[in-house]
């Protein structure tokens, strides 16, 4: 790239405010976590012991964070298979020219502004024992009154299909727009070479997609990995018996309420490893065929 | 008004010499065209005198005062871009009135300005539209206005009419050239378009590959191309090239081409007596090609039998491309000839435009 | 495209059943919201709208402050929000028109990294160092850790892309500096993108839950989402769900109304960008 103005200096100081930001709040803190990860730390933080990989055998071997881990897979791959299928469905649909198809748009996406808390809140409403309405119609369906409050299996499904709902409507803005940058030409040459709909959904407009659905397979990973605390905290904390006790809720009670600084470390270098696969994996298939144009 | 002087200019992108050697001098009140095929430099020596590129080494002097080290705001030029460059959120009055205000010129007299230049280009009902609010022509109009109202020392071209359509282009290209019989004033115009170079331009620059191939007023860079490639660039359809021998029968020379022979008239025969039996390269425009339609042929034409390979009518005349013997060759013919295909095609070659070039060099034999 | 008349009969029916159910919950909660607590309360649920909203709303306003609340959530978002902006267009600036400048790759690199370092990966130091800095409790930690935008330095550079490069050289012509040009003409044209940005870093710092939670202490300086837990937490015995929702629809309200009106901007400046 030429250089449009030659001034030596300027640049330096146009990236230095970000730089500083990311610096001291971002990268030293992260190595920070590295180092912290291999002692054990007093309740104070005063007091470092040296303990060099123990944290990481400890975590591994320790049940409570095993149960965390496959809670949370089951969470973040139940939004990522789910969530996106059904956002991809409905996007297809309110990219077809119908009538009134402006209004679908903009009541497919407004979720998309609700907080992880608020969906829980609501979520909460729905399925509270004695007065939810979801609780009612099972029991319409099936004579039986659940309590997510006390059944821990059905607890996870209900806070997946809280966080699932709540990303439905970012999921369908970037399938909408993905949808539309399809160039038409293409689907009316695979009409005029005889492609039925479902044909040309399949081997045109899927295919064309594939960088859309892998950017949102990223970042609804993350949002499952990362940024569902909040509506965790307000439906379950966690509960009943560590049942919906994902990495992240599990990091945060080790670290701010049983102040297990050193261990919380090692659970955040475990969470920085999956990021780093996600963010491996990006960098692989972009440079490949997810990257059609 | 001012002269531009560059001297022994050089440029250099990382390890690739892009200008070469540049010297010329644009006169006062001179319009200069720059022109060349794309990558020749000709752009990159326009942005040197503007001040957008640094120069590597050499010298630029604009109304005799050295501007190396002057930033382009302060070297008192206006160029024109390809792409217009009009500011998009900025409607017309704002994007000629920028330069201005970035100047601290007064706002009364930038508003008189801008009032004056619309008015010589005819765009003073469009002031309060936005770019994408005009066409091609007028956007072009407000480019040059943008110029115009900085009434600076010199006006530079980047290929300014290239992205209009044809017909515009020819209308844009009078336009220009009485716009600056108005103005008066220094022009450095660059283009890849030779018809543009011919019509508009006191003088020519032809460049190649960064260098300069030749220097000259349209005409003589026409008639008197300095090397093979000035002849075959200037001119369309473009100059023929035959590999041939002079030869030398009694006091005439020839041009033998093996399965042709051509006669150098006497007057420029003289100058050719050193080539007698080398191999040179004999050039000759299309248009100095024309059908034979009599038996005699005034002093220095030639006749030519040769075959139809392709025939393209053009309406005011027929493009042929012939062959004779190994030699491929186009003519431009009258269309009330009958010309066929694979056919033999009777020609008249006026030798007296005739020009021969080295062939390693490729430079003209002029003998003199 | 070309679709048959059952097809588009089938999709209609479709989007509103889907949409029906997306919406349901937040129309449920908004019911509830009218609802006298007998009515909340009463099983099976009732879905009339009821008369007591502004009862419910005044209640969950005082009950945690929310006003103050409001005020913290809105402040934060709009602060994080322009600070983004205003770090990535100068960044993306830097890296668009300078040509090679010596680590210019390495402060790229830098700067994308924001993207892999989520919250969680550094929190306990990132906590300890805003507690050093006596930031504990205050405006700054609420936002200044929030400053640097990978997504927002990416999307201004890919736009200063695609602007012709001639528009710089003509600003020099016309005696612009860099700051200049940045001001007068990018800023300007990046206006779609600044909305589009806009809308996304309000809602994700609106939303933010986990480092408000550990960073801020005093009900004075709670942000919304913390109130909807502190709603929730004072329910000891039956919750009383007409309240909560109260506070639930202020909590979700700011977001949405700028959801709906930047929209637009959103799909063109953004959404339609971020694949490439």
């Amino acid at each position: 790239m030429e250089s449009r103005f030659p001034n030596r200096l300027l640049p330096y100081l146009l990236v230095l405010p970000s730089l500083v930001v990311v610096l001291v709040f971002l990268i030293v803190p992260s190595i920070q976590s590295f180092y912290l990860s291999l002692f054990r730390v007093s309740p104070f933080g005063n007091v470092l012991i040296f303990k060099g990989l123990r944290n990481f055998v400890t975590l591994l071997g320790d049940p409570a964070y095993l149960n965390s881990l496959i809670r949370s897979f089951f969470f973040t791959g139940f939004i990522v298979v789910v969530g996106l299928s059904v956002s991809l469905g409905l996007a297809v649909l309110a990219n077809l020219p119908l009538a009134g198809v402006d209004i679908y748009r903009t009541a497919l996406i407004w979720p998309f502004a609700l907080s992880p808390a608020v969906a829980g809140t609501i979520w909460a409403l729905l399925v509270d024992p004695s007065t939810g309405p979801i609780t009612y119609l099972v029991e319409r369906a099936t004579g039986m009154r659940i309590n997510w409050m006390t059944n821990g299996d059905l607890a996870l499904l209900i806070v997946t299909a809280a966080a699932t709902w709540k990303m439905l409507g970012y999921n369908v803005i970037f399938f909408l727009a993905g949808l539309q940058n399809v160039p038409k030409e293409l689907l009316e040459a695979a009409h005029m070479d005889g492609a039925g709909t479902f044909q040309r959904f399949w081997k045109v407009t899927f295919p064309l997609l594939s960088p859309t659905t892998f950017f949102l397979f990223i970042m609804n990973s993350l949002y499952g990995f990362f940024e569902v605390f909040g509506l965790i905290d307000v439906m379950t904390q966690g509960g009943p018996g560590k049942a919906t006790d994902i990495l992240v809720y599990k990091l945060y009670e080790d670290g701010f309420v049983n102040f297990r600084t050193g261990y919380a470390s090692a659970q955040s270098i475990v969470l920085f490893v999956f990021v780093a696969i996600l963010t491996i994996l990006q960098f692989r298939f972009a440079g490949r065929k997810v990257f059609y144009r | 008004m001012a002269e531009i002087r560059l001297e022994q200019v050089n440029k250099r992108f990382k390890k690739h010499w892009v200008v070469r050697d540049f010297t010329l001098t644009v006169a006062d009140r001179e319009f200069v065209v720059l022109v060349g095929p794309s990558g020749c430099g000709k752009s990159t020596t326009l942005r040197m005198i503007a001040g957008l590129e640094e120069v590597t080494s050499g010298e630029i002097s604009i109304a005799g005062r050295v501007v190396n080290q002057v930033p382009p705001k302060d070297r008192d030029i206006a160029m024109v871009f390809q792409s217009y460059a009009l500011y998009p959120h900025m409607n017309v009055y704002k994007n000629m009135a920028f330069g201005l205000m970035n100047r601290g010129v007064p706002k009364d007299e930038i508003n008189q300005r801008v009032k004056r230049a619309a008015e010589i280009l005819g765009i003073s009902d469009l002031l309060h539209r936005r770019p994408a609010q005009l066409s091609g022509g007028q956007r072009q109009r407000v480019a040059m206005g943008r110029a115009i109202v900085r009434d600076p020392q010199a006006f530079l071209f980047d290929e300014p009419l290239s992205n209009l359509d044809a017909k515009l282009r020819v209308q844009m290209r009078a336009e220009l050239a009485k716009l600056h019989e108005r103005l008066q004033s220094t022009i450095v115009y660059v283009t890849h378009d030779q018809i543009e170079a011919m019509t508009l331009a006191h003088r020519i620059v032809v460049m190649k590959d960064g260098k300069i191939m030749q220097v000259g007023r349209p005409l003589e860079v026409y008639e008197r191309p300095a090397n093979r490639f000035v002849a075959g660039f200037i001119g369309s359809p473009s100059m023929n090239f035959l590999n041939v021998r002079i030869a030398r029968e009694g006091e005439d020379l020839w041009v033998d081409g093996q399965s042709f022979r051509l006669k150098i008239p006497r007057h420029r025969a003289s100058a050719y007596r050193d080539h007698v039996d080398r191999e040179v390269i004999f050039g000759i425009r299309p248009e100095d090609i024309k059908e034979r339609t009599r038996d005699d042929l005034p002093e220095g034409v030639e006749p030519l039998r040769a075959e139809v390979d392709v025939r393209e009518p053009i309406g005011s005349e027929v493009i042929v491309t012939a062959a004779v013997g190994g030699h491929s060759f186009t003519a431009r013919v009258s269309p009330s000839m009958q010309v066929r295909v694979h056919e033999p095609i009777d020609l008249a070659v006026n030798m007296n435009k005739m020009h021969l070039f080295e062939p390693e060099t490729g430079t003209a034999l002029n003998g003199d | 495209m070309q679709i048959t008349r059952t097809q588009r009969a089938l999709a209609h029916i479709t989007l509103t059943v889907s949409i029906l159910l997306i919406v349901f919950p937040v129309v449920f909660a908004l019911v509830t919201s009218t609802h006298s607590f007998q009515e909340s309360f009463s099983f099976p649920p009732k879905f009339h709208v009821g008369s007591h909203l502004l009862d419910n709303y005044r209640a969950a306003w005082e009950r945690v402050h929310m006003g103050r609340l409001l005020f913290n959530s809105t402040l934060i978002s709009v602060a994080v929000a322009a600070g983004k902006i205003v770090l990535s267009i100068l960044a993306a600036f830097a890296f668009t028109y300078f040509g090679e400048f010596r680590g210019k790759a390495t402060l790229f690199i830098l700067i994308l990294i924001t993207h892999m370092l989520p919250l969680p990966i550094r929190i306990v130091p990132t906590f300890e160092l805003v507690e050093d800095f006596g930031w504990m409790n205050t405006y700054y930690a609420l936002t200044i850790p929030f400053f640097a935008s990978a997504t927002g330095t990416l999307l201004f550079r890919q736009f200063f892309l695609t602007v012709p490069n001639d528009l710089a050289d003509a600003a020099r012509m016309d005696g612009a500096g860099p700051m200049k040009f940045l001001w007068k003409v990018l800023v300007p044209l990046s206006k779609t993108n600044m909305l589009a940005l806009f809308m996304i870093e309000f809602i994700y710092m609106w939303n933010q839950y986990l480092w408000p939670l550990i960073v801020t202490q005093s009900n004075d300086m709670r942000v919304v989402q913390i109130g909807l837990k502190m709603l929730l937490a004072g329910e000891e015995q039956a919750a009383e769900w007409n309240v909560i929702m109260a506070g639930t629809i202020l909590a979700m309200l700011p977001p949405l109304i700028i959801l709906l009106i930047l929209q637009g901007s959103f799909v063109k400046g953004f959404a339609m960008r971020q694949e490439k």
